[in-house]
């Protein structure tokens, strides 16, 4: 279970893509750390560096882009690992989930044969014995049957070959794992199934998750914390149950007004998309979509706080609310709107 | 072999005044070809029946859900509709404002064509259902070009007067773009745009907002509401997300396998859902609640292969309350020997593997399995385990008796009973477990 060891720890991390105009910066200076056995929830519109994040902290980006703040996987440096160093730890200790199951599984090999060149990757000398026990077990905690260990992929059905994927990722037991909308393509009753089975896992092998995902009820169904991204920041991170509760952000707060549940009585949405992070905006990068923004939002960007409920906060209005900054009667002047046209949307 | 199906009853008149459009013992088969592999196999010859009997009808005005797992029938069902697929068997007839009844699964080509005026489709990918070699207004006003052979000023009028409609204003940034310009929920509203300006009466929308991200995916919603006031149009709300259904749809029919297994006004779905199917569905969302959990006792398994569905009820394989005529066979036995492996140790698998022979012998749909070699004590035992570790496991009831035949035993399960729509408390349900109303007055 969740104990005290940090995981995953960034301080300032920096992620950007190198284009031929300016840099696309999608993730622009976020710290968070992830304890050993934690799931770590990231939501957040389309487009505001999430997968970038995760990648990012796996080293998996493509070329082009670069990083660069702190980043410790335990007690490694990350950013100064050699590519070698860094590739040897991928699988093994450090592991990703994504949503494309049929991408990573070969048609023409049986998934015993999948598990066994999976182990025999990073686990040189390992035996017969060992291979197959250790992966009916990885097979068994995701709900497999043993008697399907010498099937193809194409025998399993759209949740199994997900379920079959991350099953690939446990075998080697790694003490991190991003898990990239993992069930978005998957129906509602194989997506609750999976679900389950990730909230469950840390009993049997003490992974850390960072579970990436557009839905807010998978988060407040599977993970203890959660981050929610704006413009590759960390605009609100904390425990999840006071985040649904009492979400301290603008954003976090309309995010969860738009989403649609069965409890929704009128719809709601939030004016206006992300904006490009080649030129986000100055100030606080949300303030022209923003219901509380104040002439402060505009001028200058807000700091992360810790607010009174726990949560840790980039908002004037959430600070000057709960008394951590004072603002000046100018500052805190409603920012006049531009009118948003309806349909610019993302 | 197959389960006779209930002959459903006329679920009353349909009455012709008030629907739109209605399928009428509609079935949509496809005839497989198959890889080369299927036909070594022997699967040659195979039929999915995407449609397997399905009555609904439209109402004027109203929202119609289609909701249900991946596979279920919505698409083909959607696409019947407008005669986009051919019936293999039963009508679509459409009931029009000004054109009269026509049966849509008889027009030929031309008809069928012409039929787009009253009836459209809006599709889950905006993307690709524009065009990305043609601007906005060429695309918006291609249907006005093609039925009305409008062009020049009068084309372009009735384009930009679509485009402010669905949002897409000051239209003069929109007109010259090309698709790839456009963020996702502003192809979806050129699309809705493109659906509407032949005015029809009828919109099919198969998952409009499912691609879009969540903080739009209202917007476009409510763009859909105003229309269909603003236009008095009636629609079919295709999804597999109970939420949203919930929130536009007046009614709603579940669909599972080809069949519809529930059908009612929305509120009643929501607040009394009777099949087992619909209370799994309800229960599975997440809701962005911390204080509630997803139940343990989820439906196990996925949505089974159309081509050889299960016998008798559909959902039987999957359904915690399934009873002893609800199709229980051989498959299940498989399913059922295999679960109990995987909630048991490897070395379990490892004992017991001997003492059930080959598991292939069960893939056929039987009413009869048999079970193991020749230790048919040490089968007999091991079924007894299996029991003991779950004996609520509704597998059971459709077990009519366990016979030792000398080299392993052999299971009997009971008669499949496969259940028609039938009305119970204001919506209808295919399920045994609601006694047919109908049949107790013909008595
Ligand atoms: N390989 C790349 N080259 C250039 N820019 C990229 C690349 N990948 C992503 N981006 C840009 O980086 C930003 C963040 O993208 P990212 O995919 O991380 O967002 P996301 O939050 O995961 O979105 P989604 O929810 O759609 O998956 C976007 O502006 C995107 O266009
Ligand atoms: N043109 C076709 N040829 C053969 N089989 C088809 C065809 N179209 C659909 N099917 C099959 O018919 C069944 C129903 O498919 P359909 O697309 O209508 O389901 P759906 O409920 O819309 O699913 P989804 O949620 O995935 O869109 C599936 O088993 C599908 O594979
Ligand atoms: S800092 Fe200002 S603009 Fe940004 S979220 Fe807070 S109130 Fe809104
Ligand atoms: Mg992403
Ligand atoms: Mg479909």
């Amino acid at each position: 279970m969740k104990s005290d060891d940090v995981v995953i720890s960034a301080r300032d991390l920096r992620v950007w893509y190198g284009t031929a105009g300016l840099p696309v910066r999608a993730v622009d200076g976020v710290s968070f750390e992830i304890r050993s056995g934690e799931i770590l929830g990231l939501v957040g519109e389309s487009g505001c560096g999430k997968s970038t994040l995760g990648r990012g902290l796996l080293g998996l980006l493509p070329d082009g882009a670069a990083r660069d703040g702190e980043l410790f996987f335990r007690e490694r440096d990350m950013l100064r690992l050699k590519r070698r160093e860094q590739h040897a730890l991928r699988g093994r200790e450090l592991g990703l989930i994504f949503q494309e199951p049929l991408t990573r599984l070969n048609p023409l090999m049986r998934i015993s044969e999948h598990f066994s060149e999976t182990l025999k990757t990073h686990h040189r000398g390992i035996g017969k014995d060992e291979i197959e026990s250790r992966s009916l077990e990885a097979l068994r905690v995701m709900g497999i049957p043993p008697t399907r260990f010498r099937a193809y992929p194409h025998e399993f059905s759209g949740g199994m070959r997900q379920r079959l994927m991350i099953a690939l990722t446990l075998v080697l037991r790694p003490a991190f794992v991003v898990a990239d909308e993992p069930t978005t393509a998957l129906d509602v009753l194989v997506e609750a199934q999976i679900i389950r089975m990730l909230h469950d896992l840390r009993d049997t092998y003490e992974t850390s998750l960072l579970l990436i995902t557009h839905n807010l009820g998978i988060i407040a169904e599977a993970c203890d914390r959660v981050a929610v991204m704006y413009a590759g920041r960390i605009v609100e991170i904390g425990d999840a149950h006071t985040v649904f509760r009492a979400p301290q952000h603008p954003y976090t707060r309309e995010l969860l007004r738009s989403t649609i549940s069965l409890s929704t009585t009128g719809l709601n949405y939030i004016e206006g998309a992300p904006p490009d992070l080649s030129d986000p905006p100055p100030g606080c990068r949300f303030h022209p979509r923003c219901p509380d923004a104040m002439q402060v939002c505009e001028r200058r960007a807000p700091v992360p706080r810790v607010q009174p409920s726990g949560s840790r906060t980039e908002c004037w209005a959430a600070d000057h609310a709960n008394g951590l900054v004072t603002l000046t009667e100018d500052e805190r002047i409603p920012l006049a709107k531009e009118v948003i046209a309806l349909a610019d949307e993302a | 072999m197959p389960t006779k199906p209930e002959t459903p009853a006329p679920t009353g008149p349909v009455t012709s005044t008030d629907a739109v459009v209605e399928a009428h013992d509609l079935e949509v088969h496809f005839a497989l070809q198959g890889s080369a592999l299927a036909r070594l196999l022997g699967r040659r010859g195979r039929t999915v029946k995407a449609i397997d009997g399905v009555n609904v009808a439209l109402r004027r005005g109203e929202v119609l859900g289609l909701v249900g797992e991946s596979g279920s029938g919505k698409t083909t069902l959607g696409r019947a509709i407008l005669g986009l697929v051919p019936a293999t068997a039963g009508s679509i007839t459409y009931h029009g404002r000004d054109r009269g009844d026509v049966v849509v699964s008889e027009l030929g080509s031309r008809d069928l064509r012409a039929l787009r005026t009253s009836m459209q489709m809006v599709f889950q990918d905006p993307g690709a259902a524009l065009n990305p070699g043609m601007t906005i207004e060429e695309a918006i006003g291609h249907p006005l070009v093609i039925h009305r052979k409008l062009k020049g000023a009068e084309l372009r009028t009735r384009v930009c007067d679509a485009l402010e409609r669905v949002g897409l204003s000051p239209v003069e940034r929109y007109l010259g773009k090309y698709p790839a310009d456009l963020s996702g929920g502003q192809k979806q509203r050129a699309v809705i745009a493109r659906a509407i300006i032949l005015e029809p009466e009828v919109l099919i929308a198969d998952e409009p907002v499912s691609m879009l991200d969540m903080s739009v995916r209202a917007k476009i919603l409510q763009l859909m509401l105003d229309l269909k006031d603003q236009l008095d149009l009636s629609y079919v709300y295709i999804t597999h997300d109970l939420a949203s259904a919930k929130y536009i749809c007046d009614r709603i029919a579940i669909m599972y396998l080809g069949r519809i297994v529930e059908i009612g006004p929305s509120d009643e779905i929501f607040a009394n859902p009777r099949h087992p199917y619909t209370k799994a569905l309800l229960k599975a969302i997440p809701e962005p609640d911390p204080d509630r959990m997803l139940p343990r006792d989820l439906p196990r398994g996925e949505i089974p292969d159309a081509a050889v569905p299960p016998l008798g009820c559909s959902f039987h394989p999957r359904c915690p309350v399934a009873v002893q005529e609800c199709g229980w066979e051989s498959r299940d036995l498989r399913t059922l020997l295999e679960e109990h492996w995987t909630r048991n140790p490897g070395a379990t698998y490892d004992a017991e593997r001997d003492m059930v022979g080959d598991l292939g012998k069960l893939d056929k749909p039987e009413l009869s399995a048999h079970l193991g070699v020749t230790d048919s004590q040490g089968t007999l035992a091991l079924l007894n385990r299996i029991r003991a570790e779950n004996p609520d496991e509704p597998f059971w009831r459709g077990v009519a008796g366990i016979e030792d035949d000398g080299n392993g035993v052999r299971l009997e399960f009971h008669q499949p009973h496969d259940p028609a729509l039938r009305p119970a408390g204001g919506v209808e349900v295919a399920c045994v477990l609601y006694p047919d109303e109908r049949e107790n007055e013909k008595t």
